[in-house]
């Protein structure tokens, strides 16, 4: 499932509604080999840990995730995606064991130490300056590349 | 989340976005994107596949060797299905929810979580973890909160600061959460819409879900009102509730 027309029809129809911020003038930022990268996630699932502030509608903040942390929970509010998926294996949503064994085989140069969750359902222009924040603890940490992954 | 890549971009931060919904990701335009044909909720593929979801870690990462973007790139293989399924069935066969017509549901949900503990405790400790407490409640307070609010009883919120339309969100969630990990102990897969039907189809906290989701969508309050018309019941399973 990843174009409309593969979706339920209700599904495809939700998210054709769905307002999409216009972006202009992207940047593109290269950087290192691969092997020299440092990266941290980049999560739109309302990850959080268990006694964090839960997502609620509308959130635009981000909970910091760390690497050592074994109590990620998720508070997405909404209903209308899987996930068994993420309660059976967290690396289907969270893939932070699958980048540290990308490290230890040197595949890529090292993983952040702190991570980051925001919840994709909400308005995006207001996340901007919580992202920039994330980004400024990422660039302060050594973190030079971010992989996003949705829900 | 598409958004979001921009924004660090700007930052100095260089990003790969991994996306479900390929239009989003055709209309926003990210530096480097792996569209990737897996269902909502799965960006990885399949649950338990190592070597699955490196595939796709590698194909997106491999996109930052790229020299300029736009760069949207389409992961070319659909996930997996679950090793030698032949079909799924929860350890505990629990009985059906029409069973006990006389019982509320707090006794029932109750009934049925003492049934499941067992293999949720060993999921925890196989897994070394568990997703149940987002709520801040043990999934018995959880349960007893959601089904006595199903049954019509005044709602008794363990943490009555919050607002009750977020508290008994959360734990309806908690509640699904424990239900899907006890019921995926034990090795062999169970396909997304396997343990969907189950839940909704064939345990009493599916029926309690149902229960507490009309009556909340009966409520003044409007968070009430949310909650019960879209919070809780996935569109997947709207026959259920005849909608």
């Amino acid at each position: 499932m990843t174009r409309y027309a593969d979706m339920p029809e209700s599904v495809a129809r939700h998210l054709a509604r769905l307002p999409l911020p216009e972006m202009e003038g992207g940047a593109f930022v290269s950087g290192p080999p691969l092997s020299e990268r440092r990266i941290a996630l980049v999560s739109s699932a309302g990850l959080g840990r268990r006694g964090d502030r839960p997502f609620g509608p509308g959130a635009v903040d981000y909970r910091v995730l760390p690497a050592d942390a074994n109590d990620i929970v998720m508070s997405h509010i909404s209903v209308n995606y899987d996930r068994t998926g993420f309660q059976q294996d967290l690396n289907v949503v969270y893939p932070l064991q699958r980048l540290k064994e990308m490290a230890a085989a040197g595949e890529i140069g090292g993983v952040a130490a702190h991570h980051y969750s925001f919840m994709g359902a909400s308005d995006p222009a207001p996340m901007q300056p919580f992202a920039e924040d994330a980004a400024a603890a990422m660039l302060a940490e050594g973190v030079d590349t971010a992989l996003l992954v949705p829900v | 989340m598409c958004a979001l890549a921009h924004y660090l971009e700007r930052k100095g931060i260089a990003t790969v976005a991994v996306a479900l919904v390929h239009e989003h990701a055709e209309a926003i335009g990210n530096p480097r994107t792996l569209s990737v044909p897996f269902e909502l909720g799965r960006p990885l593929g399949a649950p338990d596949n190592p070597e699955f979801q490196l595939r796709i870690l590698r194909a997106a990462l491999a996109l930052l060797d790229r020299p300029a973007g736009p760069v949207l790139e389409e992961f070319p293989d659909p996930a997996p299905a679950p090793a030698d399924y032949e079909g799924w069935a929860c350890p505990v066969s629990l009985p059906r929810p029409e069973a006990a017509p006389d019982g509320t549901h707090e006794r029932r949900v109750a009934d049925e979580i003492a049934r499941l503990r067992p293999w949720w405790d060993l999921a925890k400790e196989r897994r070394g973890r568990t997703t149940v407490g987002a709520s801040g409640y043990d999934v018995e307070e959880a349960a007893r909160f959601v089904a006595r609010y199903a049954d019509g009883a005044e709602p008794d919120d363990p943490e009555p600061q919050r607002k009750l339309s977020r508290s008994l969100k959360l734990a309806c969630d908690d509640l699904m959460a424990f239900y899907t990990e006890a019921a995926t102990a034990q090795p062999g897969g169970a396909a997304s819409q396997d343990l969907s039907d189950w839940f909704w189809g064939e345990t009493a906290a599916g029926g309690a879900l149902l229960a507490l989701r009309e009556r909340a969508a009966g409520e003044d309050d409007k968070g009430m009102q949310l909650l019960g018309g879209l919070l809780i019941l996935p569109r997947s399973q709207a026959h259920r509730a005849g909608v």
